[in-house]
This record gives C-alpha cells, sequence and structure tokens, in this order.
C-alpha cells in the first residue's frame, strides 16, 4: 500500500495504490492530512485508478477526508474507483456527497 | 449440507494479519471456481469480520482469531470467523449501518452491512466477556453452472 501525493494548482492529488483496509489506512490518512495542512487545497481528488481491494475502513478514510475539506472550505473528488470499490461506496452513500468521476 | 472440504486457520489478532486471513479464505474458496465480483464481495466480507476482532472484540489486548471455512455440497462456501473477546452486548444495535463504537477512530459503522450484503447469509451469535461467532455463507461460481 502507498500514497503518491502531488500539489498541482490548490489541487492536491493523490494516487492511492494497493489495498486499503484497517491496517493500511491508518498511514494513508497520516500522508493525505500532512498535505491537507500543508497546503489548504480548493481540491483533493482521491485517485482509486490502482487500488485493488477496499473494505470499510476505506469508507472511513474517505468520510474522513470528506469532512475535513468541508472545514477548509474545498470539495472532494473520488476518481476512477474500480467496480468492486464504488460497491462498497455506494453502500455507504459517499456517492452521494463526494463526486465520483471516471478520466 | 455435506461438507465436501474444510480448513481451519488461527492467527493472532494483529492487524497484518487482515489481509492474509482475506487472502488465505480466498484461496480456499478458488476450489468453487467463483466469478471475479463473487470473490471480491467474499474478501471484503471476510476482512470486514476479523478487522472486528482486531479493532472490538480483542481491544488493547492481543488474543487469537480463529477462522473455520468449509465447502457445502451444493457450491456454496460456508466461514466461521470466532473470537474470544470482549462480546458484543446488543448485537441488533451493533448490526445497524453506521453504529459504531469507535467514531473517532474513523470507523464507518458498515462493517456488518457490507458482510449482510455481499453475502447470501450472515448470522452473528454473541457473549459479553467471551466472545464471538460470525458466520456467513455464499453461493459461489453461480454463472458457470
Ligand atoms: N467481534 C466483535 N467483538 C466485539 N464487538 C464487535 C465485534 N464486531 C463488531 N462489534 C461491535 O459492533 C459495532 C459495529 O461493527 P461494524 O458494523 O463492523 O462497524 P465498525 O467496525 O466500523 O465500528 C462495532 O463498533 C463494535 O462495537
Ligand atoms: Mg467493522
Amino acid at each position: 500500500m502507498s500514497v503518491k501525493i502531488m500539489n498541482e494548482d490548490n489541487k492536491i492529488i493523490a494516487l492511492l495504490s494497493g489495498e486499503i483496509d484497517h491496517h493500511n489506512a491508518k498511514t494513508l490518512r497520516q500522508d493525505i492530512d500532512f498535505a491537507l495542512r500543508e497546503n489548504q487545497p480548493e481540491e483533493l481528488i482521491l485517485d482509486f485508478s490502482e487500488v485493488g481491494f477496499m473494505d470499510s475502513s476505506g469508507i472511513g478514510l474517505v468520510m474522513g477526508r470528506y469532512k475535513l475539506m468541508q472545514e477548509i472550505g474545498g470539495s472532494l473528488i473520488v476518481r476512477n474507483p474500480p467496480a468492486h470499490i464504488k460497491k462498497v461506496m455506494r453502500l455507504s452513500g459517499i456517492d452521494r456527497l463526494a463526486s465520483i468521476c471516471n478520466v | 449440507m455435506k461438507i465436501v472440504n474444510e480448513m481451519k486457520i488461527s492467527f493472532k489478532s494483529k492487524s497484518e494479519n487482515e489481509g492474509f486471513a482475506r487472502t488465505a479464505v480466498c484461496a480456499f474458496a478458488a476450489f468453487l471456481d467463483p466469478g471475479i465480483e463473487e470473490i471480491a464481495d467474499l474478501r471484503t466480507a471476510v476482512s470486514e469480520a476479523v478487522t472486528n476482532c482486531i479493532v472490538h472484540a480483542y481491544r488493547g489486548t492481543e488474543g487469537i482469531i480463529e477462522i473455520t471455512a468449509r465447502i457445502l455440497n451444493d457450491n456454496e462456501i460456508y466461514i466461521r470467523i470466532k473470537d474470544k473477546g470482549c462480546g458484543i452486548p446488543d448485537v441488533k444495535r451493533a448490526m445497524e449501518p453506521l453504529y459504531t463504537t469507535a467514531p473517532c477512530e474513523e470507523r464507518a459503522g458498515l462493517g456488518f452491512a457490507v458482510m449482510e450484503s455481499f453475502m447470501d447469509k450472515l448470522t452473528v451469535k454473541s457473549t459479553v466477556g467471551k466472545g464471538t461467532v460470525v458466520t456467513m455463507r455464499k453461493k459461489l461460481g453461480a454463472i458457470n453452472e
């Protein structure tokens, strides 16, 4: 599991890869939140293209970042979630809060 | 219901075992030749149950998690995940979507909801101070029938 964080004019893009579970979520959260605190971006893009697995611990991660972005007055975009991850997201209703896009 | 095949694993409630546990169960389930979506469902459900043992049942301590998986004669997988942790005082309430006793750790309260919707059957038996047994069943390989 790893996350590559890129900073592009007022946007933070977090390229996630590997498996998101309770074991991995903590370090992901720390890395992403560090970048959010440093940059206060208008937009956070969580890119799931390279994520092979996610359970409800990943929902906690997405929800938590959604709330953080609301606090700093920005928005959250979930990009390219694979089919089974979309299924978990749909169950949580996060797809109605954050925008999900495919590029 | 005839048991065609069976396996048992037990392991410590360390979070690094979450990945091991779901992979082991899915490797066993491969005997049923499941489809990609079915295996993703199973992997996620097992991950939820095992994570609950680590996060909730053995909170602040370390214990043993035991998984029994069976292949039943009608292309069905049976999985039992057992802990000897703190137990659940109100199972019905615990199973409600979004209910969590650990909100400040970013738990979504959706573990049971995932197990319920991704598997065909889910039962939870728990005794406070003794532990919890989660059993799940799912028909697999339906596409290939
Ligand atoms: N094996 C277990 N032992 C003790 N308590 C549990 C166990 N599994 C679940 N629980 C309780 O049920 C609640 C709901 O579980 P779940 O739906 O997986 O949500 P979450 O894990 O996100 O809290 C947990 O917050 C916990 O209080
Ligand atoms: Mg859970």
